[in-house]
Formats: structure tokens, sequence, C-alpha cells
């Protein structure tokens, strides 16, 4: 439906739609999926129309059912496993890294896990310390787990197919800022592979390396720096694990810098860990030295302003950008 | 219908029958001690948890179950797997940490897999897997499967809240899963009076709803009527069942346990209950086999535990340029 508004929730509703239409093994399970219609509404409805058998509410068992969705891909169905926010995960985290993530390798490649889990995550909805976290490169520092991040429309829409398609455990991590977001989804869809990052927007002045939620604060700078004559290459990462690097390389090789941007804190983050590639990979293609603008060293706190000067910001990026090309 | 229940739970114990039980219970003990020689002499290497003194329980449970059910175990799981079906040899080889071992070599003692038997781990957190085995479980119920899943695990693992977890959930969506506790008495050196406020285990069971039962873990007979009689239940109505088999590990946690927590005597009178002899009296009396027949046995399982350990002696390590190999499947073209 091209030039419609479509949300985020709504893409993601979709997909799981769809899924569960297209192969009978696919269900969804977790806490307050069905009767309450999910804890963000994106599976509002779904019960009615697949039932409780494939739209099943769990208790506030994390690891257990996870530990069960992990159980039931073994056995040969193909869940969708919620874990309502990310904040929640670790209780799971047992279960996800050492049976997940592990089961395969350990087993000399005789038992694999087709696992799909969806996390909610991120800052921005005045949540507080325990409920903003940004644990993707937590999750992203595990092999034998494929770590997928929805930073756009296309992904919310098109990512969980490839996802179920996958043999092995995928972990999707989803927005809850971007839920209400209405953006124009591409008319036809292009079949997403989910080992590759993606180039947003093709530029030539300086890559602006991202996932999440930057992809939409990164094309937002973009095209503010576009009208100060800097043309700003955007891309996103959407596998943190494992990470693209032909992509950024490529990337930075065309633009000669590169300037990374997520939520999550500074230190041992995803941008950590593409800083590092780079200079392995195109230390003699850097005109200038990688930057970086992540979230804040602190528990996110609750009020507004502070949750806001957390983590980056578009107008940050621009003035960052700026600065590194002496345009400032 | 009761008829054929009532031989399933009590089966005749002929001259054959009584020979395999024996078998498989003297095929444990001596891969045990063999193993316990092997790690000495360097072959095995990193933990190494030994079933002896508990190998009633395995083999009372596994002749309960089906080839097509699924079996989920600790990492105190030779035994197990012994009686489940994988070759002797290919269990010592994944001790040796070759390539012919049923999980490559990769995981070791802890960490036996072998998906032809349906046998998944050799799990190595405690309490971790209880999960898995009800998910296993809800896959088969879903796929209108008649098989269940049997997940073995200690009186240590109960204390997690990951068992609490696991009981819930079964309950909740009435799946088939046999909880087999395997009470040794210590959560590696703790007893279980000071880990367990509640010491009558099964009575936890009913706090989840979910039919429960205790037995005498070192004698295999009624291991196996309890085992029969649970496995009964599940397959005629689908729900699980919490068996306790209270026994006891002879010898240490692993190979690097001191033993300060319990006194020898202790030890020196639960050997007295040692299920291996305990059964064999029970089949001389019953003049179902004789010393001869024992003899007999004996040297045949010392035979075949001999070859196991020439086997791994022949095996290969996995090539390094594998390392990698199976963190993600291979592409399926």
């Amino acid at each position: 439906m091209p030039g419609q508004l479509i949300t985020y929730r709504e893409c993601i509703k979709q997909a799981i739609r769809e899924a569960l239409q297209a192969d009978e093994r696919v269900f969804i399970m977790g806490e307050d999926v069905g009767r309450y219609g999910g804890a963000f509404a994106v599976s509002k409805n779904l019960l009615q129309e697949f039932g409780p058998e494939r739209i099943m509410d769990t208790p506030l068992s994390e690891a257990g059912f996870v530990g069960a969705g992990i159980g039931a891909a073994l056995g040969g169905m193909r869940p969708i496993v919620e874990v309502m926010t990310v904040n929640f995960s670790l209780l799971a985290l047992d279960q996800i890294a050492n049976n997940a993530a592990t089961l395969l390798h350990m087993s000399g490649g005789q038992f694999n896990v087709p696992l799909v889990i969806r996390m909610s995550s991120g800052v921005g909805r005045q949540l507080a310390a325990q409920h903003s976290h940004s644990w993707e490169p937590l999750f992203a520092h595990l092999p034998g787990l494929r770590i997928l991040s929805v930073g756009t429309h296309e992904d919310a829409r098109y990512m969980l197919a490839p996802a179920l398609a996958d043999p092995d455990p995928v972990i999707i991590f989803e927005y809850t800022s971007m839920l209400n977001l209405e953006k124009e989804l591409p008319d036809s869809a292009e079949s997403i592979e989910i080992s590759k990052a993606k180039v947003r927007r093709a530029g030539k002045d300086i890559s602006i390396i991202t996932y999440g939620t930057g992809v939409y604060k990164a094309l937002e700078a973009a095209t503010e720096l576009a009208a100060a004559g800097i043309d700003a290459e955007v891309v996103d990462l959407r596998v943190l694990r494992p990470l693209d690097e032909e992509t950024i390389v490529a990337s930075v090789a065309k633009t000669n810098r590169a300037f990374l941007v997520e939520d999550a804190s500074r230190s041992v983050s995803v941008s950590s860990e593409v800083s590092a590639r780079i200079m392995e990979r195109c230390f003699y293609d850097l005109d200038a030295p990688v930057q970086r603008l992540c979230g804040a060293e602190v528990p996110i706190p609750y009020p507004k302003h502070l949750e806001d000067a957390s983590v980056p910001q578009p107008a940050q990026i621009v003035t960052a950008i700026k600065t590194l090309l002496q345009h400032a | 219908m009761e008829q054929q229940e009532q031989q399933s739970i009590n089966p005749p114990l002929g001259n054959e029958q009584a020979k395999k039980l024996l078998y498989q219970m003297l095929l444990i003990r001596k891969f045990e001690e063999k193993s316990a020689e092997m790690y000495t002499q360097e072959k095995i290497r990193g933990f190494l948890h030994l079933y002896v003194g508990e190998e009633a329980v395995a083999v009372g449970v596994m002749q309960a179950l089906r080839p097509e059910d699924n079996v989920l175990c600790t990492y105190r799981e030779h035994g197990h797997a012994l009686v489940r079906g994988l070759k002797p040899g290919v269990i010592m080889a994944e001790m040796y940490g070759r390539q012919e071992g049923c999980s490559r070599g990769r995981g070791g003692s802890m960490h036996l897999f072998d998906a032809k038997t349906k046998f998944y781990g050799g799990n190595a957190i405690v309490a971790g897997h209880l999960a898995m085995a009800v998910g296993m479980a809800l896959a088969d119920k879903k796929m209108k499967r008649d098989q269940l899943t049997c997940c073995f695990f200690g009186e240590g693992a109960m204390a997690e809240g990951a068992f609490h977890e696991a009981m819930n959930l079964a309950a909740l969506w009435q799946v088939p899963v046999l909880f087999l506790c395997e009470n040794n008495l210590y959560a590696m050196g703790t007893a279980l009076r000071y880990t367990h406020a509640q010491t009558n285990l099964e009575l936890k069971g009913a706090a989840f709803g979910i039919d429960s039962s205790t037995v005498d873990g070192m004698d295999l007979l009624a291991v196996i009527k309890a085992a029969n009689t649970a496995v009964a239940a599940i397959r005629k109505t689908g729900k699980p069942h919490f068996l306790v088999c209270n026994t006891y590990r002879f010898r240490a946690h692993s190979m690097f346990d001191a033993e300060l927590y319990r006194d020898k005597s202790e030890v020196e009178e639960w050997k007295k209950r040692d299920p291996i002899p305990g059964y064999f009296n029970y089949l001389l009396q019953q003049q179902i086999l004789t010393d001869v027949d024992f003899k007999k046995i004996e040297g045949q399982v010392e035979l075949e535990v001999k070859q196991a350990v020439d086997f791994a002696e022949t095996c290969s390590l996995e090539p390094v340029e594998e390392l990698t190999k199976y963190t993600y499947s291979e592409k399926q073209d």
C-alpha cells in the first residue's frame, strides 16, 4: 500500500499474523500476549483469530517460558517467545546463554534451536532506570545467537519471517519508543537478509553507523547535514551478531570517516566493536579518527530532560559531525 | 485394559530381563570405575561426576521409556546414556575429547548428546534443562505425538527457581513430563537438611497439583514399579508426574571433591544397600540367576568396558580448523 502511513506497532503485528498464517508450527507465547492483547497491544485480537494454542499467555516466568521455547523448538515447533521487555530478559539469560546459544555447537551439530525471541527495548518513555535498558551489546556478546535490531518500519514488517526461517536462535530487539511512529512502508518488500547491514541513505562525506532507534535519528541528522552541504551515509547495522563487517568496511572505504551512534552506554558497546573492526580493516582509509555518540554511562533517570540527555539526539549528531568535518 | 496396565507395571521378571537389568547396572558401575581410572591417567580431563551407587535409578526408569520418548539428564549422566543405548565406546571417546564421541568430543563428560536415542544431554547448569523438558513435551502435545519427556535432576535443582517455574508450566499446560528427582542427599557437598526446609521432597509436587510419588532408589525392583506406574499414568493422562528416587552417591561429587562434608561411616552404611548386590541377591533367592550367571555377565561387562577404552584410544581429535563449525547451522541449500 504505497503512500499509506503505518505504525511500527502495526508492522510488527502484521508480521506476526503473517507468520502464524504461514506455518502451523509457529506459535507465540509470553506474558499478556493473549487476553491482554500484548503489553503494547502488538498482539491485540490475535487470540481471537488464532486461539489459545497459538497465542499462549504465560505466567511471569521468564526463565520458564524462554526455556520452554527452546524445548519446543527442539521438538520441531517454531516458537516466537515474547519477553515483554528487555528489562526482564536477564531472568531468562541462563536459558539464552547456556542453552539456546550453546546446544548446536556443544552437541557437535546435532541439535539446533530454531527459536525467535522478541523483546521490546530502549529508552524514551520516562520509565526510569529499571525499565529503560539498552542491552543489545550484552546479548550481542554471545556466540551462537543471531541478534537483530529493528530500526525501521520495513524491518519491523519483514524481519520476522527470515528470523523464523533461521535454523538457529534469533533475538529481535524492538523499540518501545517507536511503536506509535507512523511511516510509509516501501510498496514492495525486498527480501530481507538477516545477515546484512543496510545502507539507509547513501552519501560520500561520512558514514553514520548505527542501529535501532539510532537509524531514524541518523536519517534526520543526515537531512539536516545535507542542508549544510554534508553528504552523510547512514548504515543501519540491523544484525548485531554476527556483524556484517563487509558493509561497514565498504562504507568507510568510500566516505573515509565514521561516526557511530547508539543508545547503549558507551563502554563495551556495539560501537566499541564496530570501531575496533574499522581500525582493523580501514585504518588507512580513514581521514579522521572514528568518533562515537553513545548513551551516557548512567542508570537512566526518570525526568524527561535527564532521560533525553542520557541518549544521543539528532541535534547532537549534527553538531558533532559538523565539528568533525570542520564545518562548525 | 486393567490387566494390561498391571502387567506393564509389574513386568514378569524372566531370566533374560533379569540378566539385562543386572548387565546394565554392572555396566554403569564398571564404566564409571574405569572412567575414574582414566581420569587419574589424565586421559579424561575437566569435570567428571560418577554415578556409582545410583545405578538402580537410571536402569529402573529407563526401562519404562520408549525409543520415541525424550530424555534430558544432568551432568552426572554416563549411566543414563549407557542404558539409553549410547555405545560405551562413543561415550568414552567423548570423554577423551575425540571427534568420534557422541558430541564430537566437544562436550566431554557433562555434555553427552545423541539425536538417534533422543538423548538431550548432559546439561550442566543445575535445573537449567527443566524448562526445556517442558517445552519438548509441549511440542509433542501440540504435534499430537504420543510420547513423553523424562527429565532427570538432583534434589539440588529443586532449590532453584527454575524448578518451580518448570513445574508450574508443566502443570498449567498439562504436558507429559516425568520429573525425575534423583535425591542423593547432597547438593555437591551440602546436605539436604541444609538446603531444603521441606525435606520430604515429593510434597513439593502437590503445590503445583502434580501427582507425585517417592521410592527407595537403591531398590531396582521398587524403582521399576514406581517408574512404570508413573509412566503409565503420564501416557494415559498426558499430565506431568513427579517421582523422587531416594538414592546415594558412593563416590565423591567430582574428582576434585575431598568429601569433607560427610563421614566415611555414613558412606559405608549406604554401601550396605548397594543396589547391585541387593538386586543380585534377590535373583539368587528367587533362583532366577546363579553365581555362574553373575560371573559371566561381569565378564561380558568388563570386556565391553575394556573395548570402550580401546576404541577411545584409537579415536582422533577434531581438526582445529573446525573449531567454529556448528556455532551456527550450516547453510541449508
